[in-house]
């Protein structure tokens, strides 16, 4: 095993297990933290796989400012500590059937797509530019819809924050 | 080899950094009292060198407290996560030009990254949850209110911080440090160094308040306002935890300074040195005193800052942020851009 190896099971480790810590904890403070670690180890995996702005683009999105922002709502909620998630198992047909189909889609995706492996090295030099012109050509279209959704739902909280003060 | 050298320069840059926060400390006590007016600690030590050195001591002896409603794990994780942040942010700096030393060329950057302008923000935004945690899980009501005035502060001068980077990183057409300063090292109409303080004066303006912010130094200390927050988000923290805190703070300022230095001051670059006629192993060593140089000018002038200013009010800081910092800063964007443009 090589070191690449090593580091990649490293940062594959780190992301399901605080994954898994995220699907399971009672306490929603926990979940919110190891969430925090799994979007960490997922940028890992993204610089392993030499898409350097990618990873910095998730640390910078993700953890710097959408995690901020889910701590927030989580801290600030009183007695956060106290509440327990307690929950029963019921509807167990519907919720196996949903569970199958899902993971029956994911697997299928998995095994049917043509996983594209390139050849020669990327350089990761050219990836930053490349991925700025991209957005600004080919695929500008969805990025100026992504940005309006996005204004849109910007507008949408004001509106709402605003409104609560009132009445 | 790689690898050895890697870890010399770590080595060597974070103990750099480690003694150079025991003298700032010093040097900041020492000028406060002279702006002050009084004398200062010169009492342990010639002209009290060793005061740093004994408080060190004295932090490392005391009782680690932790509130009894505290969330103990969380307690000890945030001083880890600020002190990790303030480490790791050093790495893209570019501290001097390649080095010639027993035959090999060593580039004078810990981390040659492509993206080195996006890595010191990304990772400068993590800095949030060290305080912000730190506030939480004291389980106090100061501590939580510092810690979400620091949270609120940092990510409103995030977005200023980056956008006046956009006129310098337009400038350089890379997100390369080590480029950023090679293009600064021409010169403009044949005698003035292409710094960008000269070429982009409104984003250095923008970027330096907005790096007091970052660092939570005054006049933008809010987190840890004493009159009112006691002392903010590390209210319940003793010891050596509060001491990790204290040596954060301070090797993000050294941090910010570098970054300034780098982006906006030339970074080694020392206008005219090869006229000097020196060998190139002495030039870079005279290139990595200048930007250790360039670096204390501008911690004098945090110091000096915090020192001389009021606080801000916090709204009055909000209200800078978003409606002074971050119209003029996207003006400059925009401006330059154009003018590239156009030329």
């Amino acid at each position: 095993m090589d070191l690449y190896a090593i580091i990649f099971y490293l940062f594959a480790v780190i992301t399901l297990g605080s994954a898994t810590i995220v699907v399971f904890s009672k306490n929603v403070v926990y979940s919110a933290f190891a969430l925090l670690f799994a979007l960490f180890g997922v940028a890992g995996l993204y610089v392993l796989l030499m898409a350097d702005f990618l990873a910095i683009t998730q640390l910078l999105v993700y953890v710097g400012g959408i995690l901020v922002l889910v701590l927030f709502g989580v801290m600030l909620t009183t007695k956060v500590f106290d509440v327990q998630m307690k929950t029963k198992t019921i509807q167990m047909v519907p919720a196996v059937a949903i569970l199958g189909l899902l993971s029956g889609t994911i697997v299928g995706v998995f095994w049917s797509t043509d996983w594209y492996i390139s050849e020669n090295p990327i350089d990761v030099a050219k990836t930053a530019p490349q991925i700025g012109n991209m957005l600004l050509t080919t695929y500008l279209l969805p990025f100026e819809i992504a940005s309006v959704v996005l204004l849109v739902a910007l507008i949408g909280a004001a509106m709402i924050a605003r409104r609560e003060r009132k009445g | 080899m790689d690898i050895l050298i890697a870890s010399t320069k770590i080595a060597v840059v974070l103990a750099a950094m480690l003694t150079s926060v025991v003298f700032l400390v010093l040097v900041e006590r020492r000028m406060s009292a002279f702006i002050q007016n009084r004398i200062g600690p010169n009492r342990v030590g010639p002209y009290g060198l060793l005061q740093s050195v004994a408080d060190v001591v004295k932090l490392l002896m005391k009782e680690d407290i932790v509130p009894a409603k505290a969330n103990k794990p969380l307690h000890d994780l945030a001083p880890i996560i600020s002190i990790a942040v303030a480490m790791t942010t050093f790495a893209v700096i570019p501290f001097g030009n390649a080095i010639e030393l027993f035959g090999t060329t060593i580039k004078l950057q810990i981390a040659d990254v492509n993206i080195g302008i996006l890595y010191i923000l990304a990772i400068t935004s993590l800095g949030v949850y060290g305080l912000t945690l730190a506030g939480w899980s004291s389980n106090n009501k100061y501590s939580l209110l510092g810690g979400l005035r620091s949270s609120a502060q940092m990510i409103s001068y995030e977005l200023s911080m980056g956008l006046a980077i956009i006129g310098v990183i337009l400038m350089a057409g890379t997100l390369r440090l080590d480029v950023i300063v090679e293009k600064q090292t021409e010169y403009l109409l044949g005698w003035l160094p292409a710094w960008n303080i000269f070429l982009q004066p409104v984003a250095f303006i923008t970027f330096f308040i907005a790096a007091f912010a970052e660092t939570n130094r005054l006049p933008f200390d809010l987190p840890e306002a004493e009159p009112e927050l006691v002392g903010g988000f590390h209210t319940e923290y003793t010891g050596l935890k509060f001491g990790l805190f204290f040596l954060a703070e301070y090797m993000n300022m050294i941090t910010a300074s570098a970054i300034v230095v780098t982006l906006f001051l030339g970074g080694w670059h020392l206008p005219y040195a090869d006229m000097l006629g020196l060998s190139g192993f002495a030039l870079s060593i005279l290139q990595v005193l200048t930007f250790c140089g360039k670096i204390v000018l501008v911690l004098l002038f945090f110091i000096a800052i915090r020192w001389t200013l009021p606080r801000f009010r916090y709204d009055q800081l909000m209200s800078l942020g978003w409606k002074v910092m971050l119209p003029l800063t996207l003006a400059n964007a925009l401006v330059t851009a154009l003018i590239l443009l156009a030329f």
